[in-house]
């Protein structure tokens, strides 16, 4: 009886501690089981024997790991509506601002990894190829309205883009119509329209600063985010605008993107633009310089929302965090985006900053069926009526697609504003060709170095050489 | 009973070594071995023998990381255990409400470390907002927030040892002591410290390897802001692992030297405190 006693005993505590393990390891030889289906399926052959197999597998849940936090909670009311309609679980998991790459890192790697992810352009297509289905023959990829934004690596499609974004300084025209108004102010300028180039958006703005009080702000721009993981809208978009320029002049491509790809080294023609505007930004700022190391993207949309400011640098994706903030003063109609100049020549002509670098990619090594469960779950969110109506009203994206007629474009004021600008004649969009930066790394030295600058620890000629020196270190590896 | 142990100790050791084994060494030589090839994922390994370590070393990063752990470890482990000590003292003579104090001075401990870094980097901005300055502005800013954080947290835990250790200081002693005349300060220099001697060994090894080890507070305070100058080593190795693809090797090659350096300092600071403890017996 004490034998048997102890024996159970020590099974008890072995089974409590494995419990765990043990339901691990059972996922983990359906994923090997899985695995071997997929790589003989892309074999080519017997597809027909390997669908009957397949299908019996019940898919019950999809994993999309979701790139943008300013939607997050939209995408939990579609989870709803689609289990509700389907039977299928969507879960999905927001990476916090950025850290994709390292949450897409862990979690691709774990015996349930996300189904859908998102990639940022060829730079990212590279990191994650072995992870990318081919998607040309979906039905997907056909409602694509223009077929070349898609990621290709020779007739294979393995990046869908699904929204089509632009961004530039968005100002509050109610502010701007008061300032226009002030009997003393120094300039001539009595309407934005008149604003087409940079001397003119300095001397509006450095006006601004110095009558302040009387238009009832802080300072003229919201907080320039340098916190970590906050300062993306430097290093990235506003970095755009000078290497957009610099790899238009490479004539061998007819793309900057391409052009882009193809520099192992940068020259960085267009620094002192980029400081420009940058320092116009920090010094006509509602917060003082040395305080912007501790500001999220969060605080600068809402310092315009409360209408501290009257200008922020962002894009149409920031309408849901204007409209959510409690005690917003700024009215739709007066919201409008200006293209960001920096001083070079022509840019009377430059539009906004348009492009997009969400792209849809499914992963390929699961099954079959997951596979084709999460293709049909993006499916259903463009091309159905429900999904449709949430992709316009309550996500804001401008969707590429076709199956999107005109009337179901969304009419947020920021979206209203990017497709106008798109559409105007005479004005050429500067293409996003940041698709083209060596890695996340060089834009986090990049933004690093900008931090440092702006405290006034480093000098704007360290910041060229930490930009060019780490463009060439990244690109080599 | 021996027998009994003999027969069944295989059986009743089973489960818990099974799980160090998965969960502990199964991965720590792997990790090992993966520290001397480039690899993106775990299957796709290939072999450039020392390469991670020397391109490891040559890191300008690493070596700041390794030096500003360096300096993090001396000063938080001089100030908390000295103030905890100092804490200790005060709270084993008769003071009313000494139970009282005891609990709040050790609930720091018990908040979990990126709670902890984000409130007292909302803190810290707080009082530097003043100065019109944020923690980002100066790596001395971000150094002395985690030695502000690291000794709140630890100072109620190591009081408790020393407590426990003053406790245990035999009553004859020192009244023995008190009769020959010492004053308090020889009572405290010449009896309570030599005989609190394996408290001081454990608090001496607690405090200097959490603060090697530090992560969790560092990523939540500074995330090494500005330009990573306030990344500890464990942080760096995280930057490097995640930072961009190609670098894994690398980082593996840096979570091995960190094994390494931790292991030989500790062993090394025991070894120390060990030999006066022994000494000191013998009176």
């Amino acid at each position: 009886m004490k034998k048997f006693l102890v024996i159970l005993l020590t099974v008890a505590l072995l089974a409590g501690t494995l419990t765990a393990c043990g339901k691990k390891e059972e996922t983990k030889t359906e994923g090997s089981d899985s695995k071997v289906t997929t790589t003989v399926e892309n074999k080519g052959d017997n597809k027909t024997e390997d669908n009957s197999g397949d299908s019996e597998e019940t898919v019950d849940e999809i994993y999309f790991l979701n790139f943008k936090p300013e939607i997050a909670e939209v995408y939990d009311k579609i989870a709803a509506d689609y289990e509700a309609e389907t039977g299928i679980k969507v879960k999905v998991y927001t990476a916090a601002s950025g850290t994709y790459e390292q949450t897409l890192k862990s979690e691709i790697a774990k015996s349930d990894p996300p189904t859908i992810f998102q990639i940022n352009g060829p730079v990212g297509y590279e990191s994650w190829k072995d992870y990318c289905l081919d998607l040309k023959d979906t039905k997907l990829y056909s409602y694509l309205s223009d077929k070349s934004l898609a990621i290709t690596a020779g007739d294979e499609v393995y990046g869908i883009p699904y929204v089509v974004e632009g961004y530039g300084i968005i100002y509050n025209n109610a502010i701007m119509e008061k300032y226009f108004a002030l009997p003393n102010r120094a300039t001539q300028v009595s309407s934005m329209d008149e604003v087409n180039n940079f001397e003119t958006l300095k001397a509006v703005v450095e006006d601004m600063t110095a009558h302040k009080e009387e238009l009832g702000i802080e300072g003229v721009f919201a907080s320039t985010s340098l916190g970590a993981g906050e300062q993306w809208r430097w290093q990235t978009h506003l970095a755009n605008i000078p290497f957009y320029y610099e790899f238009k002049e490479n004539t061998a491509y007819d793309n900057t993107i391409l052009a882009g790809l193809a520099a192992n080294e940068v020259e960085f023609k267009y620094a002192q633009n980029f400081r420009n505007i940058f320092d116009l930004y920090i010094e006509n700022s509602c917060t003082p310089k040395g305080l912007l190391g501790s500001k999220s993207v969060n605080d600068s949309m809402a310092e315009f929302a409360l209408g501290k400011c009257a200008m922020v640098q962002n894009g149409n994706w920031a309408w849901a965090q204007i409209k959510g903030v409690e005690g917003n003063v700024v009215k739709e109609e007066d919201i409008r985006v200006l293209p960001i100049y920096t001083g070079m020549a022509g840019e009377e002509k430059q539009g906004l900053c348009i492009g997009t670098e969400n792209y849809f990619a499914i992963n390929s090594k699961i099954s079959k069926a997951k596979q084709e469960a999460s293709i049909a779950f993006l499916e259903w969110l463009f091309s159905s009526e429900k999904g449709k109506s949430y992709v316009k009203n309550e996500l804001g994206f401008i969707a590429p697609f076709n199956t999107f007629e005109e009337a179901e474009k969304p009419t947020d004021p920021l979206a209203k504003e990017v497709l106008a600008w798109m559409e105007k004649d005479g004005v050429t969009s500067v293409a996003w060709t940041f698709a083209a930066f060596p890695s996340e790394d060089f834009k986090n030295y990049f933004g690093d170095a900008l931090l440092e600058y702006v405290q006034g620890s480093m000098t704007w000629d360290d910041v060229v050489s930490v930009v060019k020196d780490t463009w060439k270190s990244q690109r080599a590896k | 009973m021996n027998k009994y142990k003999k027969r069944y100790f295989p059986i009743f050791v089973l489960p818990t070594l099974t799980a160090f084994l998965i969960a502990f060494l199964i991965p720590f030589i792997m990790g090992i071995i993966l520290s001397f090839t480039k690899f993106t994922t775990v299957l796709d390994a290939k072999w450039v023998g020392f390469q991670n370590y020397i391109d490891a070393f040559s890191n300008k990063e690493f070596l700041n990381a390794l030096w500003f752990t360096v300096k993090f470890t001396v000063v938080s482990v001089i100030t908390i255990n000295f103030l905890a000590f100092l804490l200790a003292l005060l709270l084993t003579r008769n003071i009313k409400g000494k139970n009282l104090f005891r609990t709040v001075f050790f609930m720091p401990n018990l908040i979990g470390g990126i709670v902890l870094g984000y409130i007292w980097q909302v803190i810290i901005n707080g009082v530097l907002f003043k100065y019109g300055v944020s923690m980002t502005f100066k790596p001395e800013y971000g150094f002395w927030g985690l030695i502000i954080l690291m000794n709140w947290q630890m100072i109620g835990y190591m009081m408790v040892i020393y407590i426990a250790g003053i406790q245990n200081v035999p009553r004859d002693l020192v009244e023995a002591a008190r009769i020959d005349g010492a004053s308090s300060f020889k009572i405290l220099t010449k009896i309570t410290i030599p005989m609190v001697r394996p408290a001081i060994t454990i608090c001496l090894f607690l405090t200097m390897s959490n603060s090697f080890r530090l992560f969790d507070q560092n990523l939540a305070l500074t995330a090494g802001a500005p330009s990573r100058k306030t990344a500890m080593l464990a942080l760096d190795i995280y930057n490097t692992f995640y930072g961009s693809v190609g670098s894994e090797g690398i980082g593996q090659a840096k979570a091995v030297a960190f094994f390494l350096i931790v292991g030989l300092v500790a062993v090394l600071q025991l070894k120390l405190t060990r030999k006066k403890e022994i000494e000191n017996y013998g009176i």
